[in-house]
């Protein structure tokens, strides 16, 4: 231990923590902007208005998570961002194909000739359609170390699948929170049926994990661990039990509990993030490559770390802020 | 085609199509707090017509900034692993504090500035808009100080083939940062002079006169007149700086090839690499010595010094040129427009017309510019440090082609919506008008547009 503090070596585990952290913010924050640009689909013309107009003063900084994200992974494990995104090369850019069209989308639909509209609505599904879709395939080849046998790449794209319906999940759970009326009840329903695409998905990436990768199976299944972990994947069931029962009684009066699918949902991606964290580290590139291997020199890490440590807490303070500006149901469609 | 070749290509696809947006918004912040700001003095509706306009072409210029600068975080990966893994100790600090002092200022405010202005009071949505302009200005301070850094690196030693930081402050302070900073933030604020008053031209020529048009038209043409003399100024003193830190890129730009005192300034030439010597040249003599050194018989140091360790000679040539020929046209134009609007006329209509054909000029400088200064480095990326061959990935030809189709094909239809729909804005601003006078003005309440 005294040898992690005196040689910088605390310093990966600090930022390895700090990457997981942004990466997992997206995942909620931009989810939900996925996720309702998903559910675009199967809404009416005014509710597509309203749905945007929910997530309108949000998506440009949740997106920004993803490039701290990223850029953690860039600027801390320099060479593990070589390996990744070299691997994911042809998913990582239609991942970015897609993000373009979705951010793009979202200004022109409204400033845009009105006989346009209607296209960039559908743009706008499209991008996040095929980014949801990208980031769990992605998802899925990381958990297999990138190898690209037929069936690994079949559970890549169920993976994919599944990430999308997560996103439908925390989507719909945030519309369930914003709307109200005829809207807010089809949201109730998109959330039931995701829930349970969601959970068919955690269970399959659960049990693929440790049979693909000996190493995992060796953290979970050991005799120690069984009992010190068991209690994930049972909470895990649990949440999802709940929520389905939350569900099934919303909307009810004073639109009491319209919170809680969006906290169930959080709750629910906080226990797979911790079960991956847990499964992969110390590896950042699955058995090929540790946190301590891929980083930069401790100078570098130490002079990032202290502008992190000074500016994250403003950056939650003025998100914070943010999210109380536009507290409450969305009713007006409003710009500027 | 080469590998090497495919994946310049597709970064100088994604950095040209990216350049674009930011070089609007970092000057548009500042023009909308000086709107909001003169709307808050005055209280005169003009200025928030003005507002209401130009904050829309913000927020489609924010998006697309936002997307293709996403695009880049991934590339730096995908395309030049080994720049990273290089120099990694000096770019990732600095591109590690532009995400997180500027970008996520800018996004997260920017959403209180676009839809907050009936949810917070006028002084906190005045404070949304200056924290987006500082925003954005912070973002371009740091990604100058590492791409000044990329021209003129110090501060540093290599160890075992990585750069490790010796000197923060040198960094901080490398010798090209503060000229290529001037004149960046300088073409910003002259791309969005002539967006301005060039949009406002067209409304102007569709007969939508109204007080905010020939406001805005008429604020663009002064603020132009007033910034085109101090960029011509800050581009000469970037030339010396250039020619002392970089003489290859000032050789490759006035293609002198051979090492001359009292060189001349080349007008326009064809130079050809075979010969080493310019065709059809048109010069002036000893006026690219005076330039540069100030001195009529300074010594110019010529490509031929240079063997093997020298940019192309045409693209970088030409792109002066242009951005040059840019420039003084701007310089004309907008000082005849100060003529044209004193004491409040109405200008003539060729020159309205003229303004129009403008609206665009600020993008051709800054990429020609940016052409001239990138392509001007090579064949380094890190100058003197790591070439950009060295830097590159091995990733197969054929998957870049593949991706780099896809974006091409992506920024040359975004770029055509992006145009339509700036002059579609203009022409419902002028429809709308009618309507909007017949509502009784709230100062603080703007009148609601419907959608999102």
């Amino acid at each position: 231990m005294s040898d992690i503090l005196s040689n910088g070596q605390w310093l990966p585990l600090v930022f390895a923590f700090l990457m997981g952290l942004s990466i997992f913010i997206y995942v909620i924050l931009d989810g939900y902007d996925l996720g309702v640009g998903m559910l675009l689909h199967n809404a009416t013309t005014a509710e597509k208005d309203w749905m945007i107009a929910s997530i309108g003063p949000f998506w440009d900084a949740n997106e920004t998570w993803l490039v701290l994200g990223v850029g953690l992974l860039l600027v801390a494990f320099p060479a593990a961002h070589g390996i990744i995104l070299t691997n994911l090369y042809l998913p990582v850019a239609l991942m970015l194909g897609g993000l373009i069209l979705r951010g793009v989308a979202f200004d022109f639909r409204t400033k845009a000739q009105a006989e346009h509209k209607q296209k960039w609505n559908a743009v706008f599904f499209a991008g996040s359609l095929i980014a949801a879709l990208c980031q769990g395939y992605m998802l899925g080849l990381y958990i297999v170390g990138f190898e690209r046998t037929p069936l690994n790449i079949a559970f890549a794209a169920l993976s994919g699948v599944c990430l999308a319906a997560g996103y439908c999940l925390v989507g719909a759970s945030w519309l369930i929170m914003k709307t109200t009326d005829e809207l807010q009840k089809k949201a109730v329903r998109w959330a039931r049926i995701s829930l349970w695409i969601t959970a068919v998905g955690i269970a399959a990436v659960s049990i693929v994990t440790p049979l693909v990768n000996p190493h995992i199976f060796e953290k979970w299944f050991a005799l120690r661990n069984i009992f010190m972990l068991a209690p994930i994947p049972l909470f895990t069931g649990l949440v999802i039990l709940s929520m389905e029962y939350v569900l099934r009684h919303l909307p009810r009066a004073n639109d009491k509990h319209c919170w809680l699918p969006f906290a169930g949902t959080a709750t629910l991606f906080v226990l797979c993030f911790f079960g991956l964290a847990y499964s992969f580290f110390p590896f950042v590139v699955p058995n090929q490559m540790t946190i301590w291997q891929a980083a930069s020199a401790p100078e570098a890490l130490k002079i990032i770390l202290v502008g992190a440590l000074i500016v994250l807490p403003c950056i939650l303070g003025y998100t914070f802020y943010s999210y109380r500006v536009f507290w409450g149901k969305v009713k007006e469609l409003t710009y500027y | 085609m080469d590998a090497l070749i495919l994946a310049r290509m597709q970064f100088a696809a994604n950095i040209t199509f990216h350049i674009l947006f930011p070089t609007i918004t970092i000057a548009l912040g500042w023009m909308l707090l000086f709107v909001k700001l003169r709307f808050n003095a005055t209280r005169d509706e003009k200025w928030m017509e003005i507002y209401r306009f130009w904050v829309k072409v913000f927020a489609l210029c924010f998006a697309l900034g936002v997307v293709s600068g996403i695009t880049m975080s991934f590339q730096f990966g995908t395309n030049w692993p080994n720049f990273m893994k290089t120099v990694g100790n000096i770019a990732g600090p600095l591109l590690g504090y532009e995400v997180l002092s500027a970008f996520f200022l800018e996004a997260t405010f920017l959403g209180v500035m676009l839809y907050g202005s009936k949810r917070v009071s006028n002084r906190a949505h005045t404070i949304a808009t200056f924290l987006v302009a500082f925003g954005t200005t912070m973002s371009a301070f740091w990604i100058i100080v590492l791409n000044s850094w990329m021209h003129t690196p110090v501060g540093f030693e290599m160890i075992d083939g990585k750069a490790h930081v010796t000197s923060w402050v040198e960094i901080l302070t490398n010798p090209s940062l503060p000229y290529r900073l001037t004149h960046v933030l300088l073409s910003s604020g002259l791309t969005i002079a002539f967006l301005m008053a060039g949009i406002s031209a067209y409304r102007w020529l569709r007969n939508d006169r109204t007080q905010s048009v020939y406001t805005a038209m008429r604020t663009g043409v002064t603020l132009a007149a007033i910034l085109i003399p101090l960029q011509i100024l800050a581009g000469d003193m970037h030339g010396i700086n250039t020619l002392k830190h970089q003489p290859a890129k000032i050789a490759a730009m006035e293609a002198v090839w051979e090492t001359q005192k009292g060189a001349p300034l080349v007008l326009f030439a064809v130079p050809n690499k075979e010969t080493k010597t310019n065709d059809f040249a048109i010069e002036i003599p000893k006026l690219a010595s005076l330039v540069l050194t100030h001195d009529l018989n300074g010594e110019i140091k010529g490509i031929n010094e240079f063997e093997g360790k020298h940019p192309p000679v045409k693209p970088v040539f030409y792109g002066f040129r242009v951005m040059v020929g840019t420039g003084v046209l701007m310089l004309v134009v907008s000082w005849f427009g100060l003529w044209q609007f004193r004491k409040g006329r109405h200008p003539h209509k060729l020159f309205v017309r003229a303004l129009l054909w403008m609206a665009f000029s600020g993008w051709i400088a800054t990429v020609a510019g940016w052409y001239v200064t990138e392509i001007g480095r090579q064949p380094y990326l890190v100058h003197g440090v790591l070439t950009t061959a060295e830097a590159a990935s091995a990733v197969p030809s054929g998957k870049i082609g593949l991706t780099l189709v896809m974006y091409v094909g992506l920024y040359i239809t975004l770029l055509i919506a992006f145009v339509s729909t700036l002059f579609h804005l203009a022409r419902k601003a002028g429809q709308s008008l009618d309507t909007a006078h017949t509502v009784t003005p709230n100062l603080v309440n703007y009148p609601t547009i419907q959608g999102v």
